[in-house]
């Protein structure tokens, strides 16, 4: 059994930052990931970030990525690529595998930063080849630069859906249509604008997939209105061409490990399922494990950005690696940050959840006041 | 589409008149600006920070909705190049008689040459009048910024192009 002082689970935007504060205070760290490459979806990411300096903005997803990692490198963080942790004992030995061979590391805190897994919808056709989720879209087009066909339905108009047909108009294919259940597209204006007026794309609200249809493999598709009750409206249907059936329907906090280590949770519509309870400094209910990024609730990357910050620090406090009050002042700007992210309409309902989630916290787990005796 | 639905993919232009990144007609009117077409509240402040004039606000809270000053923004389009949302662009109602000269960025390729004749595309994503490449002007970010003659009229509606082959 390897022992180490810090395991940080996933290495998407969350993972790495946190990775990064630790490293810079002294602490060894240990970055999982079951990739080749570290980066989490921002590798394929083509497009320009919001935000502001201290989230990159400006920057293009694969370049935040690049910087990160050479960050993380700088501070020497210690990285474990194409590990999967196929389960975890007494609440923090992880059990990894690595291409043949397992090992268990065991690590006096964990960071799991594992970002979130696609939804999906479930139609008739839909095992066909070509439907397949926008994740799987993006890397094939902006990471393998391959495209999976030529012509795109995207079901679901939401900041994934509508950047993703940007990107396939980019990348020379054609998107036939977006198509959204709600009765408003969903993503911001900016990222909605860009993909209609550099395609002309149909979109269809109030709208969904009936099914998708091929023989070996999708040729069209059949969507169908829905009334405000969601229930199709029989004789609406449309046929539309198209060789793949892209998803874009949200996404859900990856809480599996989490749950193996047995963090308490709850479910938060807003951010997109079940995920772990944590405090305002990042952990969860079980002494010494921590959450960042969309595992905590899907949000943007900037916040995850942040978030793993705010666990890094949080984790060197605990360890003495800096002083509680220079942790209070580093957690502070912080938060102030994710405050300043979570303004507006788009994000305000981001900061109620989390204070939500913390209140849950709070009454049911009870922890804190032995700990802090201890301390 | 509804128009409801519409609006939420691409403004009408009363609304554009109505953000605080849209300057007024007689700022319009006297020289090169730009037009920041941003309704929403988003933690971006990437537009403020790229310009060299200080000429677009948005403050501490960085969800504030960009607000351009006129007077001290020359269009020198580095605003264009820069915005994440592509939502900035560069009037100038001045550049000829009838035409007039818009900046928009343009993350396709190919790229267009100068003194092509391309199809001007709406924001709604219509086909509108032919246009001239007036410049292309590659930027390191990987978003370049072309400069198009436009019809006066059509200047509040186009907000892209679509390189087709047409014999003109």
């Amino acid at each position: 059994m390897l022992n180490k002082e810090v395991a940080v689970v996933g290495g998407g935007p969350a993972g790495l930052t946190a990775s990064i504060e630790l490293a810079k205070r002294g602490v060894n760290v240990t970055l999982i990931d079951e990739n080749l490459q570290a980066g989490g979806q921002l590798l394929k990411q083509t497009h320009k970030f919001f935000g502001s300096e201290e989230h990159y903005a400006g920057v293009r997803g694969f370049n935040i990525a690049k910087k990160l990692i050479q960050e993380a490198n700088n501070q020497s963080v210690d990285f474990l690529l194409e590990g999967s942790i196929y389960s975890v004992y007494e609440g923090k030995i992880l059990a990894v595998k690595k291409g043949k061979s397992t090992q268990l590391i065991s690590p006096e805190k964990v960071i799991y930063a594992t970002g979130a897994s696609e939804k999906v919808i479930n139609f008739p056709g839909w095992t066909l080849p070509g439907v397949m989720g926008a994740g799987a879209v993006q890397t094939f087009v902006n990471q393998h630069k391959v495209l999976p066909g030529r012509k795109f339905t995207i079901v679901g108009s939401g900041n994934v859906g509508t950047i993703v047909a940007y990107q396939l108009l980019q990348a020379g294919a054609e998107v036939t249509a977006i198509v959204e259940a709600a009765q408003e597209v969903g993503s911001y204006y900016v990222h909605a604008n860009k993909a209609i007026r550099s395609g002309d794309i149909p979109i269809f609200t109030s709208h969904t997939v009936k099914k998708a249809m091929g023989n070996e493999s999708v040729d069209s598709v059949k969507i169908v209105e829905v009334n405000e009750n969601w229930q199709p409206v029989p004789g609406t249907e449309k046929r539309i061409e198209t060789d793949v059936v892209c998803l874009a329907v949200g996404l859900r906090p990856r809480t599996k490990l989490t749950s193996l280590t047995g963090c308490q949770t709850t479910y938060s519509s807003t951010f997109g399922g079940e995920v772990p309870l944590h405090d305002k400094s990042m952990e969860t209910s079980i002494n010494g494990v921590y959450v960042a990024g969309d595992v905590a609730g899907v949000e943007e990357a900037s916040i995850a950005i942040e978030e793993g910050r705010l666990a890094g620090v949080s984790v060197a406090s605990s360890m003495n690696y800096i002083s509680s009050s220079t942790a209070a002042d580093q957690k502070q700007e912080i938060r102030n940050r994710l405050g300043l992210l979570r303004g507006g309409p788009y994000g305000e309902e981001g900061a109620k959840e989390k204070e939500r989630i913390r209140s849950i916290f709070n009454e049911r787990v009870t922890r804190r006041e032995s700990r802090s005796v201890k301390r | 589409m509804k128009e409801s639905q519409e609006e939420k993919a691409a403004l009408s232009k009363d609304k554009l008149f109505e953000l605080p990144g849209f300057p007024d007609k007689e700022e319009l009117e006297s020289g090169p600006v730009a037009v920041i077409e941003c309704p929403e509240e988003i933690a971006c402040n990437v537009c403020e920070a790229a310009c060299p004039f200080g000429a677009i606000e948005i403050g501490k809270e960085i969800i504030k909705v960009p607000k351009i000053d006129p007077d001290k923004c020359v269009g020198c389009g580095q605003c264009v190049s820069e915005c994440p949302g592509l939502a900035v662009y560069v009037v100038d109602l001045n550049y000829t008689d009838e035409e007039a000269l818009l900046t928009i960025p343009y993350e396709f390729s190919p790229l267009p040459k100068k003194g092509e004749i391309v199809t001007g595309v709406t924001r709604k994503g219509e086909k509108a009048s032919r246009v001239k490449i007036v410049s292309v002007d590659k930027k390191e970010n990987g978003t370049p910024i072309i400069k198009i003659a436009v019809p006066k009229s059509e200047i509040h509606e186009i907000r892209g192009i679509l390189i087709e082959e047409i014999n003109d």
